[in-house]
């Protein structure tokens, strides 16, 4: 049912854990639909030092939210705003058809994560 | 990956050696048709399906051996059930009365029906799935012509009053079925002690073949023809017998009621066990169901906080061990489980639901191996469940 890739990003899922003092934390997702998607960034300078995932979810969740993290980690802003779920969702070889909400899921989370981060720029 | 642990049973069972040597003869030399009555090889095949029908109907404690029906799954019997005995009934009355933790074979029959005109009660259950009979009663209206309530839930295990409710249907002179899919091998099952008038079982869930079940039908009930075209069970469900299927089915009910005793009391022990070790275990968990003697001798189920089942099912994979969740997730559509949501459970809590359901040959090795191996796996997914994260935050304040 999941490729590889999918197995390989759930068993060892990269980037967990938290930052502390991020300044950028995305949170998308909730309980009733059992997905949610916490990322935290620390940026400096526009670019995507570091960032960390912490998710609640099946198999596909976790994947994602581990490959989104990998792929946009030494981005610049604008380039991981760039990240689509297809995107995600190709680096990880495909997703099962009732699955591909989780890839739109970590696009969010990212966004969302982004979205804070210029907010409290603008603070 | 060198252990594998199978505990999944209330889903589907191995079949057994002697049950696939009764079948065998079957597909090779008793090979006839049943109803070819004029040759030696059709008219053995007959005289086979008798026998096989007869002993199933001692087995079961029905009183006469033309109330075995056939059919092709326990799906097959559960549907027919309600659609044809609705039907039958119709002119009498279009009300039937259920409960929300019914297998989708029961439920999607009476959702089927409520577009044809029928009208269906859906009984809530108590927080261990307990349907009262007093809620039966309650529910029966003048056009009330069917009670389905099942034996046993498949999820959390709960054994329903059948016996009573099955007083209260008698009492009002309407039909009453019970689901037993999940009830033989793992309890008695008498259709005359229990008072039902109709009841379904399927062979792969007691160690016989997949493809096959029957469905009881107590004479004097009505019920609608199933499938046109043949002679075949009463001319209620036409196709050619499976033999070999019926004949498996048969004997996996032998050896499931010869051995009853000793099985229960071997999966009891596995059973409480698991729940005792997962309990002493893992923090923040929830035994979904009752417990004791209420409860189906092979199945747990809990509910563990802050993560979710899918992928707890497949972390046990990846340790060689089968089981089954009721989250979403696994139960491929966007909402937890029914049973869950109808016990009470908040949608984040059946989200995290894990099913472990054992069998007569479970090990005290497979329970101390699934205590070992789970208690980490809950762990390292509440390390990454934001959830967990908020929780403990909330612990720390």
């Amino acid at each position: 049912m999941y490729s590889e890739k999918v197995m390989d990003h759930f068993a060892h899922p990269r980037n967990v854990g938290e930052i502390e003092n991020a300044n950028a934390v995305g949170l998308v997702g909730n309980a009733k639909c059992g997905d949610i998607m916490k990322i935290y960034m620390d940026i400096q300078d526009n670019i995507i030092k570091d960032v960390k995932f912490k998710t609640f979810g099946c198999g596909a969740a976790i994947a994602t939210s581990s490959m989104a993290t990998e792929m946009v980690k030494g981005k610049t802003v604008e380039e991981a705003l760039e990240l689509t779920n297809k995107a995600v969702m190709e680096a990880l070889d495909g997703l099962p058809a009732e699955k591909i909400h989780c890839s739109v899921l970590a696009e969010e989370a990212i966004r969302d994560a982004i979205e804070d981060y210029r907010k409290r720029q603008n603070a | 990956m060198s252990k594998s642990v199978y505990m999944d049973n209330n889903a589907t069972t191995y079949l057994k050696k002697e049950v696939l040597d009764a079948m065998m003869p079957y597909y090779t030399d008793i090979y006839g048709n049943a109803s070819s009555k004029f040759y030696a090889v059709g008219r053995e095949a007959e005289q086979a399906l008798y026998k096989l029908r007869e002993k199933a109907a001692k087995l079961l404690g029905a009183a006469n051996v033309n109330e075995i029906y056939f059919t092709g799954s326990g799906c097959e019997a559960d549907n027919w059930a309600i659609k044809g005995v609705a039907n039958a009934y119709k002119r009498k009355g279009n009300h039937i009365i259920t409960s929300k933790i019914e297998h989708h074979a029961i439920l999607g029959a009476c959702e089927y029906l409520e577009k044809h005109g029928f009208e269906v009660t859906y009984l809530d259950v108590d927080e261990y799935g307990r349907v009262s009979p007093e809620a039966v009663e309650a529910a029966i209206k003048d056009n009330t012509v069917l009670i389905s309530i099942m034996t046993a839930n498949n999820e959390i295990g709960t054994i329903e009053p059948i016996k009573e409710i099955a007083e209260v249907a008698k009492k009002h002179k309407i039909v009453f079925h019970t689901d037993a899919v999940q009830a033989i091998g793992h309890m008695p099952i008498n259709v005359r002690d229990l008072g039902v008038d109709m009841l379904s079982v399927s062979a792969h869930k007691f160690h016989g073949p997949k493809g096959v079940g029957l469905l009881y039908i107590k004479n004097g009930v009505r019920i609608d023809n199933l499938i046109h075209g043949g002679g075949q069970e009463r001319g209620k469900r036409a196709a050619t017998e499976n033999l070999a299927g019926i004949a498996g089915l048969v004997k996996a009910l032998e050896i499931a009621v010869e051995n009853l005793d000793k099985n229960v009391e071997i999966m009891r022990d596995k059973r409480d066990k698991l729940i005792k070790g997962i309990q002493e275990k893992i923090p923040y968990c929830r035994l979904n169901g009752p417990v004791g003697d209420d409860r189906l001798c092979n199945n747990v189920n809990f509910s563990f906080q802050y993560v979710e089942g899918e992928s707890i099912l497949m972390m046990l994979d990846m340790n060689g061990v089968a089981a089954s969740s009721g989250s979403a997730c696994a139960s491929g559509s966007l909402d937890p489980s029914h049973v869950l949501l109808a016990i009470g459970l908040p949608h984040e809590i059946a989200h995290g639901s894990l099913r472990l359901s054992v069998g007569e040959d479970t090990t005290d090795n497979d329970v101390d191996y699934i205590i070992e191996v789970l208690p980490p796996i809950i762990q390292r997914l509440r390390d990454m469940s934001p959830l967990y994260e908020d929780f403990l935050k909330g612990e720390n304040k």
